[in-house]
């Protein structure tokens, strides 16, 4: 492709994947009139206004603060699950391994609404509803077959013959897990952590019907129940935006390489 | 060092047998070779002798110990992968210390032991480098010094010189003799080079479909094969095989050749039986009357070495010949061996007489 | 191994039992409350078995029936369009420039934006009275200004912008990958035979990625299926259910309403859609397995 040609292409998908949310970041610094100015200020007055009273009126900490625990901990139990179940489905053969992998790729597939009431009645039976271990649980379960599948390609790649040296040298199997199955693996895990946490923090369906009360609601409901019914607070909104996915850009730019194999092995792996 | 026993050892998946009731020995300080072509089950074998791998019956001893129910790091054995399986996250040094700091050994002994080893081995000025820095020949260097410097009861060898080159699998053949003349250890040696066999082993276990075909010295292998397979298997190019049958005269004849085999073998008259000899045991004949006429059909002229493949009632046979030999496509030649190098087989087993 | 197989039980049972409680056995649940009439919190009053009454009332329910139409709809056209733009962007990436890794990472910025965000920031921009996306078409002319959300024709085609505009990358990733296992000799080989850009491109290109393009398209319509953030967010499934995909729909029954029982007829309906739509995913992975050990 000519070089003028494929650098305007190139400009136009990133001008395309990118303005959108500069634009509502923007917003964010602008001042009050400036949001609804016709036609619209590009450079805004760097008003932080916005970032104050999302915080004081609208209880932005809070979202955030639950985000992160709620994330974290599925992050943390999911991997560790996980990767223990990788491991042992790549390392023993047998055929209803196979098939409980297959099953998990189904089970991944599932749309939320064909569990969501049976999963809302369990949690209301175990008195969940409405508290963090309720939502982590929740999130665990949802986000095993992505992690397995994710953490398995990363096993299989990992050659059975020098866990076999390690075992021949003395290792006993925990030993050789510790030593020389982990240090590999670490980049594989990173990986797997790093698109379950992104999983975490951006759902919705279930915080939304799970958690009913602001002090333990997570980001994404934050945003979406933003109070407004005739006059949206805009500005409050990208504030509480930009804060809610400042992290996951600052992931997927310093780990792009890492996410995008992660994916493309996870989807395009058979 | 110690010896190793293996007995009546098997191994089945599903219905196959992949072992078949094998029993053998390899003594204190004996360089073994089980050879075999590919998916005769040696590496199986080697891979249970090791624990890696269960067995369906039978019984390993190593010195007078019975191991075949301890798990690989109780059975005091080494092992060498095709593949070396190094720790790729750890470097030279580390993966050769790496059994040692399992057992606790004092931070002094296992330096002084890494350096020993790495000078044995000549891999001084490679202690710091990670597996993927080094080359094939010292990754596989670094896999043998890992099994060395454990000092263990008996060493097993996986094919560890398949992934070299030619030049080099020569070179370190020559390293693995004389290590082993210097370390005087047991080793139990899996290939499918029949040339690193004869050349490495005091003694050769020839293998076929899980069942043990011949056990001898190499000298033994060579000159008297006790079957179709391990004459044919072993030397190359390959032993040139005839069916045909011995008359009342002991003339073998078959088709487009005639051999005097007089004495060489007790099978009677008339029966079928399979005739084999060498390429390097087939001479021009000369004045002396001719076992095989035929036309020339390819030279191969490797310099040191000449092979003529010639066409003889329409059965082909290859034969070596002295390098300064005058022979052309085409050229009608006359070839012979003598008694002495000539072998019988009948039903396939070796019927040719001890005093041949 | 026998020992040890005993030993991979232990490693996947935490996982096996989580699985099984949160997806397996709900399913299962769903499909047994779908045969009953009950209200979801309010337990007191008991619920009644109804048989196939749900299943019954849902087959004659225009809503519901509207709601299918409006989510095939979307699933087709927002599937459809995320593969062809992917594909735009696959074969953008396959190129080597410098700052391949910038264009890369901008174009994974719409997938790590939660949905919920994106929804918002949709609505900012499609605001009638001071949207971006009224400005760029009409300019200062405020008279002509749309609402597209507020408008029933309207409002499915911007949501099914919105999502192509968020999901396209990784369809993009699929394809790009597949793209990637075009060794560059057959190009080469091509350039040697005398073919034109246009003719690479139909000729190799195009025949050797249709697995990956298959595999995009068929994850993005298992994801379609999902829908539901942006829906809640943006339209809440108006104007006038133009928008009320079967997702939301289901949400509004069980969770808003409290039928859980009509609700998890909807659900399994639902279900059995994403169900048929993943074992043609299994077996297309079978398939573009075979066809790529082939290759080798």
């Amino acid at each position: 492709m000519r070089p003028l040609l494929r650098f305007l292409a190139i400009a136009a998908v990133v001008v395309y994947s990118l303005l959108p949310f500069l634009w509502f970041v923007l917003a964010s610094w602008k001042s009050p009139a400036q949001l609804t100015a016709i036609p619209p200020e590009i450079v805004p007055a760097f008003h932080w206004g916005f970032y104050r009273s999302a915080v004081t009126t609208y209880g932005l900490l809070a979202y955030i603060r639950n985000s992160a625990i709620v994330a974290g901990a599925t992050t943390a139990v999911s991997i560790a699950i996980g990767a223990l179940a990788a491991y042992a489905l790549t390392r023993f053969r047998s055929t209803w391994l196979r098939f409980y992998l297959v099953v998990l790729l189904c089970v991944s597939m599932f749309p939320q609404i064909a569990v969501a009431g049976p999963v809302w009645r369990i949690l209301d039976a175990l008195g969940w509803l409405n508290s963090y271990p309720g939502i982590v649980i929740a999130y665990i379960s949802f986000s095993l077959p992505l992690a397995i599948w994710i953490l398995a390609t990363f096993f299989k790649e990992l050659p059975y013959e020098i866990e076999e040296a390690a075992l021949i040298d003395g290792c006993t199997r925990p030993q050789a897990l510790k030593r020389i199955v982990l240090p590999l693996a670490a980049p594989g895990i990173f990986t797997a952590a790093i698109l379950v946490f992104i999983y975490a923090w951006n759902e919705f369906f279930f915080a939304l019907i799970i958690l009913t009360s602001p002090a333990l609601q997570t980001l994404p409901v934050g945003i979406a129940l933003f109070p407004g019914e005739y006059t949206m607070p805009w500005g409050e909104l990208a504030a509480a935006s930009t804060i809610a996915t400042l992290p996951l850009i600052a992931l997927t730019l310093f780990f792009q390489r890492r996410i995008v194999r992660g994916l493309s092995a996870g989807a395009v792996k058979g | 060092m110690a010896s190793l026993a293996v007995t009546n050892l098997s191994k089945k998946f599903g219905a196959a047998k992949i072992i078949d009731d094998l029993s053998f020995d390899v003594r204190d300080g004996e360089f073994c070779v089980l050879l075999g072509p590919s998916g005769c089950g040696k590496t199986t074998l080697l891979r249970i002798i090791a624990g890696l791998e269960d067995s369906s019956g039978g019984s390993i001893a190593i010195g007078d110990r019975r191991v075949d129910r301890l798990a690989p790091r109780e059975r005091d054995v080494a092992f060498v992968f095709q593949t070396y399986a190094l720790y790729p996250h750890l470097n030279v040094a580390e993966n050769l210390a790496f059994s040692l700091e399992l057992r606790g050994a004092p931070r002094e002994e296992i330096r002084r032991r890494v350096d020993e080893t790495a000078k044995i081995l000549g891999l001084d000025g490679l202690l710091s480098r990670k597996p993927r820095e080094l080359s094939g020949g010292q990754r596989q260097r670094v896999a043998v010094g890992r099994a060395i410097i454990r000092q263990p009861k008996v060493f097993l060898f996986d094919e560890p010189l398949s992934n070299l080159d030619a030049a080099l699998r020569a070179e370190m053949r020559l390293e693995l003799a004389r290590l082993h003349r210097r370390l005087g250890a047991t080793i139990l040696y899996v290939t499918h080079d029949q040339a690193e066999a004869m050349t490495l082993a005091d003694k050769i276990i020839v293998l076929d479909q899980g069942r043990i075909q011949q056990i001898g010295a190499p000298a033994e292998i060579y000159h008297a094969p006790a079957n179709v397979f391990v004459a044919g298997f072993v030397g190359s190019p390959r032993m040139n095989f005839i069916d045909g049958r011995i008359d009342q005269r002991g003339i073998f004849t078959a088709e487009g050749c005639r051999f005097d085999v007089g004495g060489l073998t007790d099978v009677q008259a008339g029966e079928s039986v399979t005739l084999g000899v060498r390429p390097e045991d087939l001479e021009l004949a000369g004045e002396r009357e001719a076992a095989i006429e035929g036309k020339v059909d390819i030279i191969e002229d490797l310099g040191s070495d000449k092979f003529v493949h010639l066409k003889s009632a329409g059965r082909e046979w290859v034969a070596r010949v002295v390098p300064e030999t005058r022979v052309n496509p085409g050229d009608f030649i006359r070839l012979t061996a003598s008694r002495g190098r000539i072998h019988l087989f009948s039903g396939g087993r070796r019927a040719t007489n001890p005093s041949a | 191994m026998k020992r040890s197989e005993r030993a991979a039980l232990w490693f996947v049972l935490p996982s096996v039992f989580l699985v099984g409680l949160f997806s397996i056995y709900p399913i299962l649940e769903s499909a047994r409350l779908s045969f009953y009439r009950m209200i979801l919190m309010l337990p007191w009053l008991g619920d009644k078995y109804v048989g196939l009454e749900n299943y019954r009332d849902l087959a004659t329910d225009p809503v519901a029936l509207d709601s299918l139409a409006v989510t095939l709809v979307f699933v087709g056209a927002s599937a459809a369009l995320e593969v062809l733009v992917g594909l735009g962007m696959a074969l953008l990436l396959n190129e080597s420039f410098r700052c391949r890794g910038l264009a890369r990472a901008a174009v994974l910025v719409p997938w790590a934006i939660p949905t919920v965000v994106s929804s918002q920031m949709w609505r900012y921009i499609f605001n009638d009275r001071y949207g971006l996306f009224n400005f760029l078409l009409f300019g200062r002319a405020t008279e002509r200004y749309l609402a597209p959300l507020a408008d029933a024709r309207l409002a499915p085609a911007a949501i099914i912008f919105a999502d192509v505009w968020k999901t396209s990358s990784f369809a993009a990733l699929i394809i790009l990958a597949g793209l990637q296992t075009i060794p560059d000799e057959l190009y080469e080989a091509a350039d040697v035979d005398g073919a034109t850009a246009w003719q690479k491109f139909r000729r190799v290109t195009l025949p050797l990625v249709k697995p990956a393009l298959l595999l995009a398209l068929l994850f993005r319509t298992i994801d379609s299926f999902k829908v539901f953030d942006l829906v809640f967010v943006m339209t809440q499934g108006g104007p006038a259910d133009a928008t009320n995909v079967l997702q939301f729909y289901g949400y509004k029954k069980i969770f808003a309403e409290g039928m859980i029982g009509y609700g998890s007829a909807i659900a399994v309906g639902v279900f059995c859609f994403s169900l048929v739509l993943s074992f043609l995913y299994i077996r297309l992975i079978g398939a573009s397995v075979l066809e790529k050990g082939a290759a080798r």
